[in-house]
């Protein structure tokens, strides 16, 4: 579904992806893990169409549509959800217009009627429950004045009512407490289908205690260097990233 | 001097014609209004029209808008009126007792609801200045700063109709009263609409004002609009503009508030051509609140000027300030804040804000507070700011497959949310939310001829 080759990606002139192999298929869960400054954050704003990068070489592909082409609105509408590090506060948007507004363009994009009114509330409510979030959350203007744990909750609601084939959560752990975790973790599994993949963007195995990867990459200055099985992270745990360090220095 | 020459033409154009036409304005008027002309005509010419040179215009030069030729409606036919080809108000399903003018003159065939309090009086200003004098005399020309403003000396000087509203003691009007002038002519045309509103201690009313244009001829509009709110009265007065391109509206309120009393005036300037609202507000006793609030969307080459003049004369008083500004294409924009704190006038609190959000390069922006300080015990502040739409929330909003347009759109509407949250009838807020994201959706567009909009051209005028 999701098909990155040799993807080269800069930002002033600075490379920061240096070549970017990923295939990723239904039902995956993928951890992308490396530390400080290797790429991971910029690997998934590329993919979700931020503008600030300016990508220089390789392609990706999503369902064999080009995915560099489309702007951030239409990867959005193909299916691909970006769970964001630092989700953006956005006083007098209010939660209800800004997922309504969100939900019926994805639907006029696949030649769908909109939700009416009740619909799109009985699908909110539905959702609220799945992720666990507090129901005034939703009542309050977008992010605003939400902590950090109720940030990332939110992601995973928005991630619930759009439904994303392929969701990439960037630190979505960061910033939690046990608690939270445990509720976003649970949020995420019970999203996950034979029909979606998950690319979850870490720097600890925390997470992956809970949301169990089918392979674990390692990122280190803008190239995977490594992949294997879950029991990758747990040996990451263990010894840090020094070793992997060594190993590929320039 | 070629400048001094036509500066003397300008005015001279409006004092000729004062005294060409006095007789006519002065027909069907009580001499509380016509009495103060003379003195009024001869602070405008001695002032002249305000340039850029004037500290209170710094942003405006108002002498190219008066050297147009305009005509006028000073022998209006006030019983021949005819409102059938009704327009269409955004605001008329409003719950509230509406009524019309027709180029600042009160439309005589306006209904209002007979089961208004006791005492209340609705109607012409004409008529009230005949009928009762002392009421109106009392209180008519005692506000407006004729000295301080030449533009309000000519509507003094021209003045013969607008509104008149009287709110005796007690008496709580709960229903806004709406308010709609209607500029329609089969020329260009000039008015000087004049409008009273008394309210009496314990009273309350709310006043919604909308100033529309139905024809595409030039109009210059320039009104006075003075208040007296007494001791622990409520006032409220929320001003929609709503314009084609080719009218200049300059709009100047006066309020004089007693103990007590609490009053909000929003301009929201949603749609015209050059637009200057004056705003002074005198708390002529202690203990007075009082709310100024603006809320102005341009585009397009727009120019929208406010003026205000928060005058904290006595100890205790509140007063608070935002005006937001969203500027499109090559519009500018204005806002200059005075607040003045006397010399006795201690726990004086004061809070000035004005916020822009520019979308283009082309878009401009003045601002300027200036506070005046000369008590010791105040709490003041002030702030401005000029910005552009945020590209993180515009990525942020884009991520959930909001269309860039539309995603603009809703950041355009927050931010001009808080504006419109101040408005404190609730009816009103909702309609005017309407209102504004209307505007935003470019679906409120009252420019006759402009290509930009997209619009047919008509009768070979083009945008300001």
């Amino acid at each position: 579904m999701l098909e990155i080759k040799d993807l080269h990606a800069k930002i002033n002139d600075k490379e920061i992806l240096r070549g970017i192999n990923l295939t990723v298929k239904p039902g995956e869960v993928h951890a992308i893990m490396g530390p400080n400054g290797s790429g991971k954050s910029t690997l998934s704003s590329v993919l979700a169409g931020s503008e600030v990068y300016e990508v220089s070489e390789g392609s990706a592909k999503f369902y064999g549509k080009d995915l560099l082409d489309m702007p951030a609105e239409d990867r959005a509408r193909e299916g691909l959800f970006y769970s964001f590090q630092y989700p953006v506060e956005i006083p007098g948007v209010s939660m209800v217009n800004f997922m309504r507004t969100a939900l019926n363009e994805h639907r006029k994009y696949n030649n769908l009627k909109p939700h009416t009114a009740s619909e799109f509330l009985k699908l909110m409510r539905e959702k609220k429950n799945l992720v666990e979030i507090d129901s005034n959350l939703t009542n309050r203007s977008v992010n605003e004045g939400f902590s950090g744990g109720e940030k990332k909750k939110n992601e995973i609601f928005q991630m619930a009512m759009l439904q994303p084939k392929v969701a990439i959560l960037d630190e979505t752990d960061s910033g939690l407490d046990i608690d939270a975790l445990r509720i976003v973790a649970n949020g995420v599994n019970k999203l996950k289908s034979k029909d979606n993949a998950t690319i979850i963007i870490t720097h600890y195995q925390r997470l992956l205690d809970y949301i169990i990867p089918d392979y674990v990459h390692v990122l280190y200055k803008g190239r995977i260097v490594m992949s294997a099985g879950k029991e990758l992270a747990h040996e990451l745990e263990e010894k840090g990233y020094d070793w992997i360090k060594k190993q590929f220095e320039d | 001097m070629s400048i001094v020459g036509t500066k003397i033409k300008t005015e001279q154009k409006y004092t000729s014609l004062f005294a060409e036409q006095k007789n006519v304005l002065n027909e069907n008027i009580s001499d509380v209004i016509t009495s103060q002309r003379d003195k009024a005509i001869q602070l405008f010419e001695d002032n002249g029209i305000p340039t850029k040179k004037v500290e209170n215009y710094k942003y405006t030069n108002m002498l190219p808008l008066f050297e147009e030729d305009y005509g006028y409606d000073f022998k209006h036919e006030v019983f021949k009126q005819d409102l059938s080809e009704v327009f269409n108000c955004n605001v008329h399903d409003l719950e509230a007792t509406t009524i019309y003018l027709i180029n600042g003159w009160y439309y005589r065939q306006n209904q209002l609801p007979t089961n208004l309090p006791k005492g209340v009086l609705i109607g012409s200003l004409a008529e009230y200045s005949q009928s009762h004098p002392e009421l109106v005399a009392a209180h008519y020309n005692q506000y407006a700063k004729n000295e301080e403003d030449s533009l309000v000396a000519l509507n003094t000087a021209f003045a013969q109709d607008g509104f008149f509203i009287y709110i005796p003691k007690g008496a709580v009007i709960e229903k806004p009263i709406q308010i709609v002038n209607i500029m329609d002519s089969d020329k260009d045309l000039m008015a000087f609409p004049r409008n009273l509103v008394i309210v009496e201690e314990n009273a309350q009313a709310k006043i919604l004002l909308c100033d529309h244009t139905i024809s595409d001829n030039k109009y210059l509009l320039s009104g006075v609009t003075e208040a007296y709110v007494d001791e622990n009265a409520i006032f409220d007065i929320y001003t929609i503009q709503n314009q084609h391109n080719l009218t200049t509206n300059i709009s100047s309120l006066f309020v004089k508030q007693k103990k007590h009393s609490s009053i909000l005036t929003h301009n929201l300037t949603l749609h015209t051509g050059i637009t200057r609202n004056n705003i002074y507000v005198d708390m002529a006793d202690e203990h007075c609140e009082s709310r100024v609030y603006g809320l102005f969307i341009s585009d397009k080459n727009q120019h929208v000027d406010n003026f205000t003049f928060i005058d904290h004369a006595n100890p205790n008083c509140y007063s608070e300030e935002l005006f937001k500004g969203v500027l499109d294409d090559a519009s500018t924009a204005a806002f200059a804040g005075k607040i003045m704190v006397r010399p006795d006038a201690q726990n004086t609190n004061a809070f000035q804000r004005n916020d822009n959000l520019l979308l283009t390069d082309t878009a401009k922006m003045n601002t300027k507070p200036m506070l005046e300080i000369y008590a010791d015990d105040v709490k003041c502040s002030h702030g401005a700011t000029v910005g552009q739409l945020d590209e993180k929330s515009m990525f942020y909003l884009r991520s959930r497959g909001i269309s860039k347009e539309e995603a603009r759109i809703l950041l355009m509407y927050a931010f001009a949310y808080e504006a419109v949250e101040k408005i404190r009838v609730e009816a009103v807020r909702d309609q005017i939310k309407e209102l504004v994201e209307q505007v935003f959706r470019g679906e409120l567009n009252k420019c006759s001829s402009c290509a930009l909009c997209g619009q047919e051209e008509e009768k070979g005028y083009t945008c300001m």
